[in-house]
Order: structure tokens, then C-alpha cells, then sequence
């Protein structure tokens, strides 16, 4: 056990050299390793946000508002089938889960269902096996019904492009907060985690997400007033919707079905109106917006429409001349702050449904360094009294064992830092706590030396024995640790994955650091002393 | 050579090797503590609970430092009362300037949080700097309890199932009934003093799962490896020869990783006390338990006693033989 080719020799020291290069930049500060020559690694362990502080968010989609905003269109897109094929019905009704539409003639239900099955798309992979439709058309239970029920997997296939969208949608809208590298990525069906380190206030950052910034325009009923509307009947295809402002109608009776919709904005700047001194929004429609905004005012000159953000309007003025330039101007209550929150979100596209931020962890930079300091000052403490209470037990080869401590944190460091792993501060618990259990490897070496000793065995074949039976020991107790971290990572979330991980390095390196290398060093030692032989074991 | 230069000198053998302490004397009266301990913590989490953290219960935490001077406690708990938003709980969090505020879950469901932690913001800001906040939604609060407890018994099957692979079906046993014991005893005594119990506690109960199996295994190789030389020894005598002859490393061991604990205990910062104080409790439980449940049970349970390489082949021999047939 205690021989060594010349080969293994060299293979150990150069990972040990490949080891301390890899994890040379991360005891350096950036600037100084930024003049450091080329060739050199420079890549450092990213800190977690615990450490330098910043924003970890969990969104949650509403789930219920695509179920509903799908409804809806089904409704409108089942009543335009039919009317193009020129086929009666008395009604089209959204009922739970499910739209039930009613046809003028029983007989045409088999014809109804045909058409209707213009509706549905395709989702998932015909190749596979998997694909279908993501809406089911049947036959109701009531002679001349037909059911249009979106399916399971047509749900979740909407939940998930409505989660892609948003992270579209939410990585461009936070791209325009000027700092940099915050990772937005989706978590499960329908939730989304954004974390932005060095983010110091999160206000500004949960205003930009937390509207849909859905922009409409819609035509408004041109004789009832949406208090009229109220006591007698809310006339086919017409809608109450909510007044922005203090000043103006409370109510809106608006058609439903937009003119115009923020997915044609070409672009969006906050503004000033020279006039009356507020901020506005300058915006512009794309081509197809332009012209569908043309062809109405250029019907409409005298009436008002409504401008709708989020299903409230902000305001709706009278179209006192065709606007056929494509481009125009949104007053509401803005000040600068929500007029630019606002350019930004309109720029950015809307989100297909509300979030809402179900998990927040934020750390304030001040508290990271703290963090920092307090882990560096706790694990220099701990290190101290590991190699004290190692050395004043094992004498020169507790000097060797803390040579392999070192090694040991050195290494793990330097896989840390290659698979590009963050360091939480449970990570600096996990490498304390790392060198403690490395040390174990030793503690079982040099007791099973003493006692290979104490039996009577002579120095060279104690050392021998000692390591040669311990291992089996090591090997087994490091591999249950092992299990152990692993699940820690499978089903631990953030911080504590951050220290399965540095704890499942550390297991790794461990049993070369404090085996494999420790091994060496007693095989170099021994090969020094003089001819002859040992007289005493230093352990 | 640098090795020249190493002074030589042995180390301070510290431990009488030759005590040959009874443990297994004691194996009775043993495992009925440790059986009497584990249903007071069941009756003491069925009872008081866990006064579960943040991220188990749902709700706020907001970590404020005073700009200057020190943090009156007094004032700032009238002025968050006076916010109305439930029972407010307000302490010292390691120095006098910071202060911990803790709202309960508003009701409401997910969208009543976020606002409410506003208004704590808000009302603060002028004295106070926010160091931290967490915020766990109701949902997220009851996934994070379910992946915690699953954690926490995955890890104990994946232990069992490798020492099971790797000794035999008692060992295993030992180990299950060792580590459930741990797991339990902790959550009892952060129960009895309603110390807060959060996923760092998870990740603590986890490591300390990896701590004590590792006690646990050490002792089962020695025992294994005395199966093999002692053939004729009664199996007690045994099992305590096995426990002494691991006893100083399982002290030494023991001492280093308190030893670390501890500075992380005192130097590491607020932030991860709690972890470190379940980590310290849970090395302590975790060796009383290798040494006092895991081994002794195999006194009561029994081993298979040739573990001799003959043995081995036989047993091969006739598995082979009987796959041929």
C-alpha cells in the first residue's frame, strides 16, 4: 500500500497543482485576477444571492384567467365557424368547464360538430403517439347541443406556452432595469423563478411584473351609457367595463371584441403633452395595426373609443379625425415613474395572465458581506481547531493529515468552481462541516495504526495494515454521506441544495485528499528517515 | 528532502484503549430510554409542535437595521401594530441594531402577502434599512413541509437499503431504528423549546442522518470484521469488544466535528444559527445512538456468525447449484 509508481506519484501531485490553479482565483479579487496573464484560470465560484445579496422570486401563473381567456375565445371563434357556415344558433354559452352551444335546427348537429372542429389544434407529437386535439366537440346530452371542452392536455399545453411567454415576456421587460444577468426560468406547469442578484430594491422590479400590461382599444356603444345599459338589458357582444379616473364616467359600455390590441404596438415612449404638462405615452402600431386603426377612426370620426389597459379604461376620447399615421397618445393619471413603468411593460408585449409572487427571498447587499465575513471568520476558527486538535492527537502525521485538510478544501473548491456551482453560505457550513468529516478518514487511519501497533505489528506493516483497513470503512461511511447529499440535492430547493452539493464534492475529494495524498506524504517520509529501521511511529 | 525538515514527534494517545467499558450491560436500560425519549418527542410534537418557520407556516420575515443607534423595539412593535396585520412578532436578531419582524400568512391567500410586507416596509423605511425579507405564499409553504418530511424519509431509506446491501437485514435494522431515533429526538427538543424549525433544520437533519450512519457503519465494519476473527465469541462480548476498539476514533471524531460546529455555532452568523445548533444536537444524538442502539440491537436481534470466506463460497456454491437446477 505505502509503494507508489512513479506515474500514480505524478498523477497525484499534478491534480493536486491542476487543483490550486483552478481554485487560485476565488482567494483573489475580481480586479486582480482580471490583470492576471491569459493563460491563467480566472473563472471564480459565483456567490449565491445570501451572500451578495439580491432578489429571488416565485411567480405563479393564474391559472384560472387562461382557463377563462381560452373560454372566451373558443366562444368567439365557435360563433364566427358557425356563422360562416351559415349554420343557426340560439345561443353559445360558457358553462363551468365547458361551452354548450345551443343550434336553431336539431338536424344540423352532425354538420355543427364538423365545422366546429375548426376550433381545435393539434398539440403534442402525431409521431410519438401522443398527439390529439386540445379541444373535445361532442354531441350534448340535449338534442341539438353540441359541447366544446377544452382537454387536459390541451390545458396544460396552453399553461405551458402561456409560462414560456411570460419568461419572454419577463426577461425583456427586466432587461429595461439596466442591471445585469438575473436568470428567469420555469419551475414546474406554471410557475416561473426569477433571481437577479445585486437587485437592492424590489419595488421597482415587482411593479414591472406585476401587471399583465394588456392594452386594448375598443369601440364604445354609441347611445347607451353603461348606466343605462345596467337597468335595461347589456346589448349582444357589449361589455361594462371600469373607469380609470376620478374624473369621467365610473362605467364604460364597450364593445368586447377589440379593434386594435397591444400585440400590434411597434413601440412605446413615455412623453410629455406640451399642452397640459402630463406625462403621457407615445406609441405606434406596426402595419396591420396601423391600418385596422385607420379603417376605424376613418368610420368613426365624431364617436369615442375607449382605451383599455388591463381591462380598466384609461381614458376614451372622441376620434375628431381619422388617424391614419399609425401613431398616437395615451393620457391617463401617470406620473413619470408609471408613465415609463408603462412604456416599458407595452414595449415588452403583455403577460398572458397575472402573476403573483408566491415565494420571495431577498437579501440586502449589506447583510451578504456580513454573511461573507462571518462564514470566513467561523470556518478560519473551525480550521484552526481541526488542525490543533488533529495534531495534538496524531503528532507528525496530523501535520500530514492537515496537509490533506488542505488539499482537501483546495480541491473542492476547484470542482466547485468547474461545474460552476454557486457558493451559499450553507455551502461555507457545508465545507466546514466537509473538513470535519474528512478528517474522519484520517481518525480511522491512525487509530487502526495505533492499534495494529499496540498488537504488536512492526512500524511498516502497521502503517500498511492501518491504511489497507480502514479503507473499507471509509469507503463505506463516505458512500451512505453520500446518499444522504443526494437526496438533500434531488428534493432540496436553493440554499439547501447549494450545501448537498459542496457536501457531495467533499465526499469525493475527501478520500483522495485525505487517503490518497496523506498516503504519499507517509510514503515520502519514510523513505527519509535513515537507513535502517523506524524507531517510533509519529502517530 | 522537505521531509527531513517535519519534526517527528508522536501524538498524545489521549484515550485508555484498555477500559473495556460494559456497554452492552447497559443495552437494556439503554433502549428503553432511548424508547421512552423517542415517544416523549412524538407526544411533544403531537402536543406543543414545531414552531415552524417562515418557510413551513407561511408568512413574512423581514430582517431591519436601524440607520444609527440602536433599534427601539418598543416603539417600532407599536407602529407595526397599529398596521393591523395580525400578531406581529418582533426580536433582537444578534445585535441591537437588527430586528427581526415576522408577520403571520395573511389571509387572503397569495396576493395578500406581498402587500402587506409593503406596508411593514413603508412604515420603516425611515429608521430602518431592510437587510432581508422572505415571504412564503401558502402554497409554496405547504410543498416546502411535504418535500422536507419526504426528504427526510427518503434519506433514511436510501441509508437503510445501502447498509443493508453492504451487511446484513439486523445491521440495516439497527441503522433504521438509530436514525429514526436521531431524526426524532431532534424534532423533540426543538419541540420543547419551540426553537424554529425551517428547512435549514431539514438540511441539518439530513447531514445528521449522513453523521450518524457513518458512526453506525464504522462500528458495524468492526463488528463484521470481529464476526470473521472472533468465531467462537459470545455475541455480546463481542458486540462491546467491537464498540470499545471504535470508541476513541468515535470520540475524536465526535470532538472535531463539535469542535467545528461550535465556531460556526459562535461565529457564523444569525443567518445560519439555528442550522448549526440542530447540527450540534443532532452529532451528540447521533453518536449516543451508534454506540447505544444500532450495536445493542444486534445483541437482540442476532447475526449470521460465519462470515468466513468458506462460508461465503458454500453459501455461492449451492445458490449456483440450485440455479442450475
Amino acid at each position: 500500500m505505502l509503494q507508489f509508481t512513479r506515474t500514480k506519484i505524478i498523477l497525484i501531485l499534478l491534480t493536486c497543482f491542476a487543483g490550486i490553479a483552478v481554485a487560485m482565483p476565488n482567494f483573489f479579487s475580481k480586479e486582480t485576477v482580471a490583470s492576471w496573464p491569459s493563460f491563467v484560470p480566472k473563472k471564480q465560484l459565483p456567490l449565491g444571492l445570501d451572500l451578495q445579496g439580491g432578489a429571488h422570486l416565485l411567480l405563479a401563473m393564474d391559472q384560472d384567467e387562461i382557463k377563462k381567456d381560452w373560454m372566451n375565445n373558443l366562444r368567439d371563434e365557435s360563433r364566427k365557424v358557425l356563422r360562416d357556415a351559415k349554420i343557426g344558433f340560439t345561443g353559445i354559452g360558457i358553462q363551468g368547464s365547458q361551452l354548450v352551444v345551443k343550434l336553431a335546427k336539431p338536424e344540423e348537429r352532425d354538420e355543427a360538430i364538423k365545422q366546429l372542429h375548426k376550433v381545435r389544434q393539434t398539440i403534442g407529437s402525431a409521431v410519438l403517439g401522443t398527439g390529439g386535439y386540445d379541444v373535445d366537440v361532442s354531441a350534448g346530452t340535449d338534442p341539438g347541443t353540441v359541447i366544446v371542452k377544452p382537454t387536459e392536455a390541451g390545458l396544460r399545453a396552453r399553461i405551458s406556452n402561456a409560462a414560456a411567454a411570460s419568461i419572454e415576456t419577463i426577461n425583456r421587460r427586466v432587461n429595461n432595469l439596466g442591471t445585469s444577468e438575473s436568470t428567469i426560468v420555469r419551475q414546474g406547469a406554471d410557475r416561473i423563478l426569477i433571481q437577479f442578484p445585486g437587485l437592492k430594491d424590489t419595488k421597482e422590479l415587482k411593479a414591472l411584473i406585476g401587471e399583465t400590461a394588456k392594452l386594448t382599444f375598443h369601440e364604445v356603444h354609441p347611445s347607451l351609457s353603461a348606466e343605462e345599459a345596467k337597468q335595461t338589458s347589456i346589448p349582444a357582444g357589449y361589455k361594462i367595463y371600469p373607469g380609470d379616473k376620478s374624473e369621467g364616467p365610473s362605467e364604460y359600455l364597450l364593445r368586447e371584441q377589440p379593434v386594435v390590441q397591444g400585440d400590434d404596438l411597434a413601440d412605446a415612449q413615455p412623453g410629455f403633452d406640451s399642452r397640459t404638462n402630463e406625462a403621457v405615452i407615445n406609441f405606434r402600431f406596426n402595419q396591420s395595426g396601423a391600418r385596422k386603426f385607420g379603417n376605424f377612426t376613418k368610420d368613426n370620426v365624431g364617436k369615442p373609443f375607449a382605451i383599455v389597459l388591463d381591462n380598466k379604461v384609461l381614458s376614451a376620447p372622441v376620434i375628431r379625425e381619422p388617424i391614419l399615421g399609425g401613431s398616437g397618445q395615451i393620457s391617463g393619471s401617470f406620473d413619470v415613474d408609471s408613465s415609463n413603468r408603462l412604456a416599458v411593460q407595452l414595449r415588452s408585449g403583455s403577460l398572458p395572465a397575472k402573476l403573483t409572487i408566491v415565494e420571495e427571498r431577498t437579501v440586502g447587499p449589506s447583510l451578504g458581506a456580513d454573511s461573507i465575513a462571518d462564514g470566513k471568520r467561523a470556518g478560519i476558527i473551525g480550521g484552526i481547531a481541526v488542525v490543533i486538535l488533529t495534531v495534538l492527537a496524531y503528532g507528525t502525521f496530523g501535520i500530514f493529515a492537515c496537509v490533506g485538510l488542505v488539499v482537501h478544501l483546495i480541491l473542492t473548491l476547484a470542482l466547485m468552481t468547474l461545474i460552476g456551482s454557486t457558493l451559499t453560505l450553507p455551502g461555507i457550513a457545508g465545507l466546514v462541516l466537509g473538513v470535519a468529516m474528512a478528517v474522519d478518514a484520517n481518525v480511522l487511519i491512525y487509530e487502526r495504526i495505533r492499534e495494529e501497533l499496540r498488537a504488536g505489528k512492526t512500524a511498516i506493516s502497521a502503517i500498511d495494515a492501518g491504511f489497507q483497513r480502514a479503507f473499507v470503512t471509509i469507503a463505506d461511511s463516505q458512500l451512505t454521506t453520500l446518499a444522504c447529499a443526494i437526496i438533500m440535492f434531488w428534493l432540496g430547493s436553493g440554499p439547501i441544495r447549494g450545501f448537498a452539493v459542496t457536501l457531495t464534492i467533499g465526499i469525493l475529494t475527501s478520500i483522495f485528499a485525505s487517503v490518497t495524498v496523506v498516503r504519499l506524504l507517509i510514503s515520502f517520509w519514510l523513505k527519509a528517515q535513515p537507513k535502517g529501521r523506524i524507531q517510533i511511529v509519529p502517530v | 528532502m522537505l521531509m527531513k525538515y517535519i519534526p517527528v514527534f508522536k501524538g498524545f494517545d489521549f484515550f485508555p484503549h484498555d477500559l473495556n467499558l460494559p456497554f452492552m450491560k447497559f443495552k437494556g436500560p439503554a433502549l428503553a430510554a432511548s424508547i421512552i425519549a423517542m415517544l416523549l418527542s412524538i407526544a411533544l410534537c403531537m402536543t406543543l409542535g414545531l414552531n415552524y418557520g417562515v418557510d413551513f407556516k407561511g408568512g413574512s420575515l423581514i430582517e431591519l437595521q436601524t440607520k444609527s443607534g440602536n433599534a427601539d423595539i418598543s416603539s417600532l412593535r407599536e407602529k407595526l401594530n397599529a398596521l393591523g396585520l395580525g400578531n406581529v412578532q418582533i426580536q433582537e436578531f444578534g445585535t441591537p441594531n437588527d430586528v427581526l419582524v415576522r408577520l403571520e400568512e395573511q389571509p387572503g391567500g397569495e396576493t395578500a402577502q406581498q402587500p402587506a410586507v409593503q406596508k411593514v416596509i413603508d412604515a420603516t423605511s425611515a429608521d430602518f434599512v431592510q437587510r432581508r425579507v422572505e415571504v412564503v405564499g401558502p402554497a409554496v409553504s405547504s410543498e416546502l413541509r411535504m418535500t422536507g418530511f419526504i426528504a427526510v424519509a427518503a434519506g433514511i431509506l436510501a441509508i437503510v437499503a445501502y447498509v443493508w446491501f453492504r451487511f446484513e437485514w439486523q445491521f440495516a435494522l439497527g441503522a433504521v431504528v438509530a436514525l429514526t431515533h436521531d431524526v426524532l429526538l431532534t424534532a423533540g427538543i426543538f419541540s420543547l423549546f419551540q426553537l424554529e424549525f425551517d428547512l435549514s433544520t431539514v438540511a441539518a437533519l439530513l447531514t445528521i442522518l449522513g453523521y450518524s450512519v457513518n458512526d453506525t457503519v464504522v462500528v458495524s465494519d468492526r463488528i463484521r470484521e470481529n464476526l470473521r476473527k472472533f468465531k467462537k465469541m459470545e455475541l455480546n462480548q463481542l458486540l462491546n469488544l467491537s464498540i470499545n476498539e471504535t470508541l476513541s476514533r468515535t470520540i475524536l471524531t465526535g470532538v472535531t466535528a463539535i469542535a467545528v460546529l461550535v465556531s460556526l455555532y459562535i461565529f457564523g452568523g444569525e443567518v445560519i444559527r439555528s442550522f448549526n445548533l440542530a447540527m450540534l444536537l443532532g452529532v451528540v444524538i447521533g453518536t449516543y445512538s451508534s454506540i447505544f442502539i444500532a450495536a445493542p440491537l444486534l445483541g437482540y436481534l442476532g447475526v449470521k456468525r460465519d462470515w468466513s470466506d468458506a462460508a461465503a463460497k458454500a453459501v455461492a456454491e449451492t445458490k449456483a447449484s440450485r440455479a442450475k437446477a
